[in-house]
């Protein structure tokens, strides 16, 4: 968008310690007009009283002002400055948000997003509606992602050992440096880089190694290796696999969470989505997981098998041999998956977890390739990397360099190699033998520790890049604000390289894409690209590749207890560790907040004899780590399960002492797995911070499941489950009658993959506050939207069901006569409103809430201290204070702001006019809201499915929430306890 | 006014006050007290061990009001703890002042004359106490004068339907007529001790508080009225409270709370521990002011009868509550019943059931109810079961309701403890000071059981 170019800066916050406030964007942009209004001695007008009277005058009132000001010179008033627009800004309207296309990139891959801006301060991220990647839909981490960049942890100056310093002499030390390397053609040079995806980034590297051939650019990630590697072990080549949800049939995951996590997560989940269920115009798919601990994706499974980590590569050259035409062998479930995989040839997925080996990943392309699969349901492109590589090799290659002194200027930029890195290498001692360390980080974290050069690094919210979204079609990345903390972007850093080190950002992207430009009227295409947040049909073309089944390779034998090593869902590898809200998030299937465990099934526990909270030390690979267990049915017996990227110690304050660290038992040579760990008690227990402790669902029938087969013969089994209280059951003579709007939610429980994007985005959207752990351990979180996980059948196999549950707005609202004050009220709309001014807090209403989805400040949880975080608050939501009560309110800000938009246009609000904010980031769309007075409308159209109900509706709340029912499609071969 | 019934010998366990005491001996005796007993060792230090008690009242509440309620151990989904349980708790403690000052003043039960200035005193400190929770358990609670309607600019009136609207009323109203009551019965007794008084500023604030009583016949009158009308107003009172405590319980949802039977199976336990309250304090104080010849033993084996009649009431209630529970053949009701008995807060249940069903059972013996120690001990046991009774209420109904997802747990904090012990500190200095500045029994109403008071015709009331 062109007025983001306003912002864009020449740096004027350069050199700036800590936060610096720009007054007007010309102070900003340094305009003349600013300067000379700064520079006058009188404000306009003041100086311009020269005539007598006028003077005399003047001083009469400033003599009377001098007095009253005496009155009230007791209490000195903080310095506060207030400055109008000299200029207004285009388009700026004082309240009206404006929405700016954008991305933001994880691991290299673009997630696609609109943020909001209030006054050109982002403070919302939503996807981008119009990205295939997207659809408007985003996941758990870029949802967070806006808190990151508020985050008042980050670096915020250039340090040179410890002391502050400005740009240019960082400039003038570190081209030194460069210069003594010409004479070696750079063979002192190293640069370690995240998985760059980035053109731009990619072209300024290869422009560098030009430069100076002896230089060397390694990358490394501790995730995503089985993905990259697998398919070079297959094909030869790297591609990248986009697949087709939409159009299988059947589905098969190997220990993939492939719904709403991950690259292409997103569109995953939407695609999914569309073939499940019974509503209207489905036809459901069947899906089987495998898998080494239970994810959110296996749990929406018609059938879930749990392996140990070392089955697995068994388990898929079963499939492999039988679907290429060997014997079916194996259990019954493989015998029951293969034949349906065969059964849909071209309309069946097979997909294998990002945390699998390089060899599964091959077997499986395989699999999908034998299946027919591959070209259809299954597409590849070229690899999205820049420089795609075995990046376990390459980390080795660097730990070798480095020991053997050849590296004398080390350039690490992103990442977190320090504390990521397998144990083995040693990278912290290695990277001290370099000479000169620069380190462009946005933390102080175990990398910057031993770096001497630390260069806060820019935001993705703050400078200008460009990258692929996981289908290939790429992104500009537009910056929304000017660097908080005076970040430099990677891309500022290798134009000091080159001639024209002040060079900024957005001429270096410019300038690349005009190369790259072949058709006319580039600035007309520009515009278009960054107005839209993506180039259109950038995609890259699919190729056709054949798979060749790899030789078996000498199994990892299966002794003793195996432990598997799983990014965390939120804060993945530990680059999001100091996001307060990911890691108060509860994780999708653990509940846990705060910290990792040592997972383990219930016979395993009872084998060793671990209770919950245990803490036990797990030793492998020489070396052990602490952690305190957690139990969880479903967690294959005999295999332990750890989650990375906790256990960090500069962090910052969310994330510093959170969980144990995971990677310190991992090993270079098998990074999915490790076998034969020794257990041992420690006799002492660690209290882990759980936002729920009972999944059964104890003979009540919260969750309503069913199977399609049962659906056929009696649509209506869901709702004959229970009574619902008879319409017009009251005691007061008259029911009210909603004659205008009626504002209703229906949540499909067949879609919810319990992904928890909901909770996060529902906190951004509406300030919620994180609470800490201590908080959470006596069951305060505030969260206003909760997924709520119940576990049916049997507690080996259980089936696993999500309940999303916020407030339900029940039309009998039982916490609204209780409130002594009337600080909970209906409206004539149908919402349960909170009042926050007139709440005195006695709690009677979250005590009579029967769905107890009323959170409540016992203390002063929000943050009124730190700056930046206020920046991040939504301004049409009312931050709360301590004492009172909150709650989901359907987002009523986006429903008046619809309304008064209708309004000025003397119409209703349309059908899909509002969107809630759990609702609009949903990435299997499993919320609906709207008007129920119009019976057109899709929430209407849900709530008129056979399979819908209300949550406890025998206590006649009359929820305006209801649910459909959680429908599967089991196999009729397969008979497993499903109904609970 | 009121004549010794006559009762027959078998309940009879001696006289409502010893033989031997003269117009002059009781007014000497009780008055004495006050007027004329030097202060004791026992009496300073039993003050400042109250009085240092009270301190963990104001250190409660101060750090309370600099944190918020969060200091406390309540959640979601047990938003209320300590601070509900203690207020019911307190609240129930003050009925049997007013019954035995009203209800048996209009059944013309002589007896009580002798404890009735106490246990009225009891029943204002103890409402004193309540009524400090509701404000101190709001999460506002320098807003919470929101709950009285009272005209502003805001045009907001209460929310009358909230059965927490219907505490503040009862409650004032209880505690204003308690006080009023109290005051009223306690004039010609001040006028007394203006007297008697030896000392100028004991006879000057006497003489203040007694508001001119000049014990004459029209006074006299008038007081009769007077007493005969707040003895009226305060009979309704004696069930109207704890039924709209109750309410606060029963017009919610939740298993456990809503139930029909609890308006008055809560007054039963009211007057219940009330009881055991009065004892509590009685026991003692007849031992160490020697006042066993006008408290005596008949007094105590009256208060332990009534005690077991409403003990019996309240097991009845238990016992329903379990009954309706499952016959009400409702998963919630059934659960929570069997969550009470063996769920995670089973020991709180079974300890109730053992300090309120089983304790009481020893009072059907003579021995026992006439045994001062074993009443004492009995009377504690009672008071603990009562406080139980709350928690088992408050929280084990709460702690886990109808969806198990947000099940959860409740433990009181060091601040919770801290304000609870606080007001029992409270409760005890006032106690403590009472004793000594205030004639702890009705000087007038015990010279009239005596032999000497007797007229020969009654007087209209």
């Amino acid at each position: 968008m062109s007025e983001q170019t306003n912002l864009n800066p020449v740096n004027q916050l350069d050199g700036a310690k800590g936060l610096k406030y720009w007054r007007s964007l010309d102070e900003l942009a340094a305009t003349d007009g600013f300067q000379d209004y700064l520079h006058r001695e009188f404000p306009r007008q003041a100086g311009e009283w020269l005539d007598d009277e006028g003077r005399r005058n003047f001083l009469k009132v400033m003599g009377a002002s001098l007095a009253l000001a005496g009155l009230s010179a007791c209490t000195k008033q903080p310095p506060e400055y207030i400055m109008p627009y000299v200029q207004e800004p285009e388009k700026l309207l004082p309240g009206k948000p404006l929405f700016y296309a954008t991305a933001f990139p994880i691991s290299g891959i673009a997630n696609p997003v609109l943020v909001e801006t209030h006054e050109y301060r982002p403070t919302k991220v939503e996807g981008n509606p119009e990205h295939p990647a997207s659809l408007g839909s985003a996941d758990v981490p870029t949802q967070a992602s806006i808190l990151g960049l508020y985050d008042p942890d980050r670096l915020q100056a250039i340090t040179y050992i410890g002391e502050s310093r400005t740009f240019a002499s960082f400039l003038i030390e570190f081209l030194r440096a460069v210069e003594k390397q010409k004479a070696k053609q750079g063979a002192g040079i190293r640069i370690l880089t995240e998985t760059v995806t980035s053109p731009t980034l990619g072209a300024q590297i290869q422009d560098l190694l030009k430069q100076y051939p002896g230089a060397k650019w390694y990358q490394w990630e501790p995730t995503g290796h089985g993905r990259r590697m697998g398919a070079q072990l297959a094909f030869g080549q790297y591609l990248n696999p986009i697949f087709k949800f939409d159009q299988a049939e059947v589905v098969l995951s190997i220990d993939a969470n492939f719904l709403g996590n991950g690259p292409g997560g997103v569109r995953n989940a939407r695609d999914f989505a569309t073939r499940r269920g019974v509503r209207e115009g489905v036809e459901s798919s069947r899906f089987y997981a495998v898998e080494t601990t239970p994810t959110s994706s296996g749990c929406r499974a018609d059938h879930r098998l749990a392996v140990k980590p070392s089955e697995v590569i068994g388990f898929v050259r079963a499939i492999a041999t039988a679907v290429a035409g060997g014997a079916p062998a194996g259990s019954k479930f493989q015998k029951a998956v293969i034949k349906d995989l065969l059964a849909a040839k071209g309309k069946s997925i097979v997909i294998a977890g990002d945390d699998q080996s390089p060899e599964v990943h091959a077997v499986v392309h395989y699999i999908n390739q034998v299946l027919e699969n591959n070209g259809k349901t299954v597409v590849f492109t070229p690899s999205l990397e820049q420089k795609p590589t075995d990046q376990w090799a390459e980390l080795q290659a660097l730990v070798q360099e480095l020991n053997a002194g050849q590296v004398d200027l080390l350039m690490v930029l992103g990442g977190n190699p320090v504390y990521s890195a397998p144990p083995q290498l040693n990278l912290r001692g290695a990277i001290q033998l370099a000479k000169l360390r620069v380190r462009l980080g946005q933390y102080d974290d175990e990398t910057s520790e031993v770096c001497q050069w630390l260069l806060p690094e820019a935001h993705a919210y703050e400078h200008w890049s460009d990258a692929p979204a996981a289908d290939g079609t790429l992104s500009i990345i537009q910056p929304l604000i000017s660097p908080l903390y005076g970040g430099k972007s990677v891309h500022d850093l290798f134009n000091a390289f080159g001639e024209t080190p002040e060079k900024s950002g957005y001429q270096t992207i410019r300038e690349f894409w005009k190369a790259k430009h072949t058709g006319a009227e580039f600035d007309a295409w520009w515009k278009h690209a960054i107005h839209d947040g993506f180039i259109k049909d950038s995609a890259p073309v699919a190729v056709n590749a054949t798979a060749k089944l790899l030789p078996a390779s000498a199994a990892v034998s299966g002794s003793g207890t195996e432990v598997s090593f799983h990014a965390d869902p939120y804060i993945l590898d530990g680059r999001y560790s100091n996001n307060g809200w990911l890691q108060e998030l509860p994780r999708p299937i653990t509940r846990l907040t705060w910290d990792n465990a040592v997972i383990v099934s219930p016979k395993t526990a009872a084998d060793l004899d671990l209770k919950n909270e245990d803490v036990v030390e797990i030793a492998a690979n020489g070396s052990a780590v602490e952690g305190a267990v957690w139990i969880l049915p479903g967690q294959p017996d005999g295999a332990i399960a750890l989650s990375l990227g906790y256990g960090r110690k500069r962090s910052g304050r969310a994330g510093n002492g959170a969980g144990f660290d995971a990677y310190r038992l991992r090993n270079a040579a098998n990074p999915t797995f490790t076998a034969g760990a020794k257990v041992k008690k420690k006799g002492e227990t660690f209290r882990l911070a759980a936002v729920q402790h009972h999944f059964a669902m104890e003979g009540r029938d919260p969750v309503r499941a069913g199977t399609v087969e049962e659906f056929k013969k009696d649509p209506f089994f869901i709702q004959k489950e229970s009574e619902t209280a008879p319409k017009g059951l009251t005691m007061y003579p008259q029911e009210w009658e909603y004659k205008g709007y009626a504002w209703g939610m229906a949540i499909d429980l067949t879609a919810c993959t319990g992904c928890n994007a909901c909770v996060v985005a529902c906190q951004s959207e509406n300030n919620i506050a994180v609470v800490g752990k201590e908080q959470v351990l006596n069951t305060r979180e505030m969260h206003w939207i909760r997924i709520d996980r119940y576990y049916s059948g049997s507690e080996n196999e259980p089936t696993m069901h999500f309940q999303p549950v916020g407030c339900q707005h029940c039309e009998n609202a039982p916490c609204e006569i209780v409130c002594p004050v009337a600080a909970t009220t209906h409206d004539s709309e149908g919402l349960n409103n909170m009042v926050y001014n007139r709440c005195v807090g006695t709690r009677y209403c979250s005590n009579n809430c029967p769905y107890k989805v009323r959170r409540f400040n016992f203390m002063l949880y929000t943050d009124w201290e730190t700056e930046s975080l206020k920046l991040q608050r939504n301004p049409d939501v009312t931050v709360r204070s301590r004492g009172v009560m909150e709650k989901c309110t359907f987002c009523i800000q986006r429903i008046n702001y619809a309304k008064i938009m209708a309004e000025k246009e003397d119409r209703r609000v349309q059908d899909g006019e509002i969107v809630t904010a759990c609702q609009a980031t949903c990435p299997s769309q499993a919320i609906a809201f709207g008007d129920l007075n119009d019976p057109k409308s899709k929430v209407s159209k849900w709530k008129a499915e056979k399979t819908n109900y209300s949550l406890l509706g025998e206590l006649n709340t009359r929820p305006r929430v209801t649910y459909l029912a959680d429908i599967r499609n089991p196999n009729p071969e397969l008979e497993t306890g499903r109904e609970g | 006014m009121a004549q010794p019934v006559e009762l027959p010998d078998s309940i009879h366990v001696g006289p409502v006050i010893d033989p031997g005491h003269s117009l002059a001996s009781v007014s000497d005796k009780v008055g004495g007290i006050v007027l004329k007993r030097r202060i004791t060792l026992g009496w300073v230090f039993g003050l400042l061990i109250s009085f240092a008690v009270l301190q963990n009242l104001m250190a409660g509440a101060t750090w309370l009001f600099i944190k918020g309620v969060g200091v406390w151990g309540i959640n979601i989904p047990v938003g209320w703890g300590f601070a509900i349980i203690n207020f019911v708790w307190w609240i129930g403690i003050g009925h049997a002042g007013t019954l035995i000052s009203a209800i048996l003043l209009l059944l013309n039960q002589s007896w009580r004359n002798a404890i009735n200035r106490f246990a009225e005193a009891m029943t204002l400190f103890a409402v004193m106490c309540a009524g400090m929770f509701p404000v101190l358990h709001t999460g506002r609670p320098w807003l919470a004068f929101w709950l009285l309607p009272y005209p502003n600019t805001m045009a907001l009136w209460p929310q009358m339907r909230s059965p927490l609207l219907w505490d503040v009323f009862a409650v004032s109203t209880y505690l204003t007529i308690s006080a009023v009551f109290w005051f009223v019965g306690l004039l010609p007794d001040l006028a007394t001790l203006r007297d008697s008084s030896k000392s100028r500023a004991g006879q000057l604030i006497y003489g203040a508080l007694s508001l001119g009583w000049r014990n004459s016949a029209r006074h006299w009158q008038r007081y009769e009225k007077a007493s005969l009308l707040l003895a009226g107003l305060a009979t309704p009172l004696v069930v109207s409270v704890h039924t709209v405590v109750s309410f606060d319980f029963a017009v919610s949802l939740i298993p456990g709370w809503h139930t029909t039977i609890f308006p008055p199976y809560f007054v039963a336990g009211a007057i219940y521990s009330g009881f055991g309250m009065v004892l509590t304090l009685m026991i003692p104080v007849r031992k160490f002011y020697g006042l066993d010849d006008i408290i005596t033993l008949r007094h105590l084996n009256n208060m332990a009868k009534v005690t077991l009649a409403t003990g019996l009431i309240v097991a009845y209630g238990y016992i329903l509550e379990a009954f309706f529970g499952y016959f009400s053949a409702d998963t919630y009701e059934r659960f929570m019943i069997w969550n009470r008995m063996f769920g995670p807060y089973a020991v709180f249940y079974w300890c109730l059931i053992l300090c309120n069903i089983i304790t009481p059972q020893f009072l059907w013996l003579k021995k026992v109810r006439t045994s001062p120690g074993k009443l004492w001990i009995i009377s504690i046991i009672v008071n603990i079961g009562m406080w139980l009774e709350r928690f088992v209420i408050v929280v084990t109904s709460l702690h886990r309701d109808f969806l198990p997802s947000s099940w959860g747990m409740y433990w009181p904090t060091i601040w919770d403890w801290a304000v609870y012990t606080g007001t029992l500190g409270l409760f005890m200095t006032l106690i403590f000071l009472f004793v000594r500045v205030l004639p702890m029994i009705t000087i007038f109403e015990l010279r009239m059981l005596l032999p000497g008071a007797e007229v020969k015709e009654p007087v209209a009331h």
